[in-house]
């Protein structure tokens, strides 16, 4: 293996990284720079779905207030500074649909995953690197799509004013979905951009998947057993695994759905439809059959939005616990169990959706099995951090309040499991603040974690520690403050998708406590200001990195920051022993390096 | 930081447990089903809400103790088998009671038939709008379909009134009307988009879906006027679909259902005037 010194960076290459522009930082084959590619379009994407939340909540708290920005900014959905009912589903869609695929499922994957995979299992680069940047770039037209979305009235002059997009919330229910502009305004063409964004995003997803599988199963270096795994890639593969499954079922309902738009088809439009003075000359297909299908999908999309940071969480946990994560093997099944069971419980978002109701029972108690592998998970955080030596660096901070999210978030979905329970709490607020806390804010502290970690690796300056911790203070505290009385603001029977919960009598003083969500949410929501400029100032004026900041164990940090072109300067390394050997006995350091070869310190894995 | 740290778990721990203990959040609960969904409520809160605040003072208690302590070293240890086996075996036990648990009100309301002596009801949801078919004097329902759907001459449901005599002294009505104590089933129908019949105090909702009557059946156990709002987001006015069900003794239902479409609606009118909505607690 010829290595050549590449004196202008001091750096070791095997062979020359590409050094036009284009090649090097657009249309790139490397994995890292896709890996960042794919975080920068998620915190573009992220700040938008933010800013859409802060609008709702602005519209719940003071659905009758005027508020004159509001009127700027909006002119023809907000014309008198109040934001309409359609303008309000809009957001309702577009936040969720923004945030669940361009930052859920893009971030955790794509952008870490991409980066870190290959690096942590000793490998110069994804298996297919030119199917990457393919699906970097599919990923890149869906999120053009779907803010064509936001626009297509303007485009269509069919289209009602007043409205800002597609408006059947992130799960696009059919027939509503399915009509166009006569079921209402935002039906048509902003419907058609939608769902063919979606399409998009997920044949990008697939490429990516296949990616992932193959890369961990076929580019793992010597000496890389699959119990030596760091377990956050075990997250990634099992992630990649549901993509893989999940993903081309979604791809079928879309393009069905865009069939019946465009080509008069009806998929999911049943005969003898009244629909708005008119009726419609369509017939045959089944509303619950678009359920079904989105929800074959939607269900495992849950844990391909959670389960990289599952995997991280552990990785992080173990590291800065200086700790041998508590039962690896465990941990592994547990996360195979979500993955598995994850494919068999879709049915619980349509209790009431009029399919058999024995059906739902089955669904029911598949559902509640599922919180075992999930309960697993969370004893075996607590057995890695008892008796260890927590160092409370950032990405720790944000570990230890993931598995704190992950306890509230999931443990609420043993109510909403139960189909009798269910009958009152389906489509209220209890569902909002589960999904959240789970799916949403857990899944983004899997984020933060990964960004305070990684960033010195990925941008060889550490990110400032003191902005970091105010940030960890102020999120933790926020999102709790936000998210856990929807809960009780669900048991009040609040509904979800309502411009306005005002109207409601039966509700009496719930409706107004909005109030105190919506501050909460302002002050978490700019407390992420924080964040922002912490990265971006950390970029160019934070502190140089080692290679090995956090004393970790992993091939990544046995490599410069930010590491060369083919991440391991065309030596490949080789692996002796676990991955989370911190404290061993006899050791000179608390932490031994995978690639540690001394044969005298014995320790697991060997 | 630990410290502060574990010490906000707990808070956190305790004030959520605080939220849902403060008051009792459900609306009163006026369906013969509603007490014992109420129950399985209050069961899995206690299970939830002792493994909720078991689980976050062990997180907070671990941040809090284990701090780094100087140069010392953490406990070298891989997991322990026999604690996964345990707490696997626990927490299975747990849950799979509870999911058989949670089926019990659910067979009630959608396995069981309804009785024989319901009193049966329409419904046919539109954008926005709730339209309730009773059969009127003749205790019949006329025949209903698409085609004859007109909104104009505010037939919402369809009737035939042209061909089919039963139609004739059919009520369509936007305002629900049922007798207390005895058992209702209604047939949910739509004629556009997905829309849901939920009524937070009788503690059941049930999509209506275009294509499909689904048939449901309850008993509300107090009279009084009622919201019933529409939980399916079905287009721009959603959150303003909302009607009400007026729960009246049964002698009032049974004159109600003698009587003629005109008379039927001015009863119904009065019923709604005399009956304020019932109030959160």
């Amino acid at each position: 293996m010829a290595e050549v010194i590449h004196p202008a960076h001091g750096e070791v290459h095997r062979h020359e990284p590409p050094s036009g522009f284009i090649r090097k930082y657009i249309f790139s084959i490397d994995h890292k720079v896709i890996g960042i590619q794919y975080y920068f379009l998620a915190l573009f994407s992220v700040f938008l779905g933010m800013g859409l939340s802060v609008l709702m909540r602005l519209q719940l708290g003071w659905p009758t207030e005027q508020f004159g920005f509001l009127k700027v900014l909006f002119p023809n959905a907000a014309e008198n500074g109040m934001i309409t009912p359609e303008m309000y589903l809009s957001l309702v869609t577009m936040h969720g649909t923004i945030m669940v695929f361009f930052v859920l499922t893009t971030a955790p994957q794509g952008g870490f995953g991409n980066y870190f995979l290959p690096i942590q299992i000793g490998a110069a680069d994804m298996a297919f690197p030119v199917l990457n940047m393919l699906s970097f770039w599919v990923t890149f037209l869906a999120l053009v799509a779907m803010i064509f979305a936001i626009y297509a009235s303007v485009f269509d002059p069919t289209a009602a004013v007043g409205v800002v997009g597609p408006i059947g919330g992130w799960t696009g229910y059919a027939p509503l979905s399915a009509l166009g502009e006569v079921a209402g305004p935002g039906q048509g063409t902003a419907v058609v951009f939608w769902v063919t964004s979606i399409a998009l995003f997920c044949i990008a997803s697939l490429l990516g998947a296949l990616n992932f599988i193959t890369t961990m199963l076929n580019m793992r270096t010597r000496g890389m057993s699959l119990m030596r795994l760091p377990l956050s890639c075990w997250g990634w593969f099992t992630t990649a695994v549901l993509a893989l499954l999940s993903f081309p079922v979604l791809l079928a309902a879309g393009v069905l759905l865009l069939l019946d738009h465009l080509a008069g088809t009806s998929f999911f439009i049943p005969g003898g439809e009244y629909v708005n003075g008119k009726l419609i000359d369509r017939s045959g297909g089944s509303p619950i059959l678009w359920q079904h299908l989105f929800w074959f999908f939607g269900h495992p999309e849950v844990y391909i939005a959670i389960l990289p940071g599952m995997g991280l969480a552990s990785h992080i946990l173990g590291t800065f616990a200086r700790k041998p994560v508590f039962g690896y093997r465990a941990m592994v099944y547990a996360i195979f169990a979500i993955g598995l069971l994850g494919f068999f419980v879709w049915g619980h978002h349509m209790f009431i959706s009029g399919m058999s109701p024995y059906t739902s029972i089955a669904f029911s108690l598949i559902t509640l099995t599922i919180g075992v592998p999930s309960a697993i998970k969370t004893f075996n955080w607590l057995g890695t951090l008892w008796g260890g030596q927590i160092r409370f660096s950032s990405p720790m901070l944000f570990a230890i309040g993931f598995v704190s999210l992950f306890v509230s978030g999931g443990i609420t979905g043993l109510f909403l499991g139960q189909t009798s329970i269910d009958l009152h709490l389906h489509d209220t607020y209890f569902v909002v603040g589960h999904f959240h806390l789970i799916m949403g804010v857990a899944a983004i502290f899997g984020i933060f974690m990964g960004t305070y970690f990684w960033f010195p690796k990925m941008f060889g300056r550490m990110m400032h520690e003191g902005m970091a911790k105010i940030h960890f203070w102020l999120t933790f505290i926020g999102v709790n403050a936000i998210f856990i009385p929807m809960h009780v603001f669900g048991m009040a029977g609040m509904p979800r998708r309502y411009s306005s919960h005002y109207g409601l009598i039966y509700l009496g003083d719930v409706a107004h406590m909005n109030q105190y969500v919506s501050y909460a949410a302002f002050a978490t929501a700019a407390a992420q200001l924080i964040f922002l400029f912490n990265l971006f100032w950390s970029m160019w004026k934070g502190k140089k990195a080692e290679d090995n900041p956090w004393e970790a164990t992993h091939l990544e940090w046995t490599i410069p920051s930010p590491p060369p072109h083919d991440n391991f300067a065309g030596v490949e390394p080789v692996v002796h022993r676990g991955p989370y050997e911190f404290s061993v006995p006899g050791a000179k350091e608390d932490y031994i390096m995978q690639t540690d070869p001394d044969e005298t310190v014995k320790s697991h894995g060997d | 930081m630990g410290k502060i740290l574990g010490l906000l778990l707990g808070v956190l721990a305790i004030a959520t447990v605080y939220m849902f203990l403060s008051r009792d959040w459900f609306p009163e609960v006026i369906s013969e089903h509603g007490p014992a969904l109420d129950a399985q409520f209050q069961r899995t809160l206690y299970v939830v809400g002792i493994a909720f605040t078991l689980a976050q003072l062990a997180l907070g208690y671990a941040v809090f103790r284990f701090g780094r302590r100087g140069k010392e070293r953490a406990v070298y240890t891989h997991g322990s088998n026999k604690l996964e086996a345990t707490w696997t075996l626990i927490t299975a036990a747990v849950f799979i009671t509870l999911a058989f648990l949670g089926q019990q009100v659910w067979a009630r309301m959608h396995l069981e038939k309804a009785p024989d002596n319901a009193v049966k009801i329409n419904m046919v949801a539109q954008q926005f709008q709730f339209n309730f078919h009773y059969p009127g004097a003749d205790k019949e329902f006329g025949r209903t379909e698409a085609r004859f759907i007109s909104d104009d001459s505010l037939n919402y449901v369809g009737l035939d009134l042209e061909n089919d005599p039963k139609a004739a002294d059919d009520i369509q009505t936007t305002t629900m009307v049922i007798p207390v104590n005895r058992p209702v089933e209604v047939t949910l129908r739509s004629k556009d988009v997905i829309h849901n019949f939920f009524v937070p105090q009788l503690r059941f909702k049930q999509d209506a879906v275009p294509g499909m009557a689904i048939k449901i059946h309850f008993t509300a156990t107090k009279t009084g006027k009622y919201e019933v709002v529409c939980a399916e987001l079905c287009g721009q006015l959603h959150y303003n679909m909302r009607t009400a069900v007026i729960v009246v003794d049964q002698e009032e239902y049974d004159a109600l259902s003698e009587m003629t479409k005109d008379a039927f609606t001015t009863r119904l009118g009065e019923l709604r005037g005399s009956f304020g909505i019932v109030q959160a607690q």
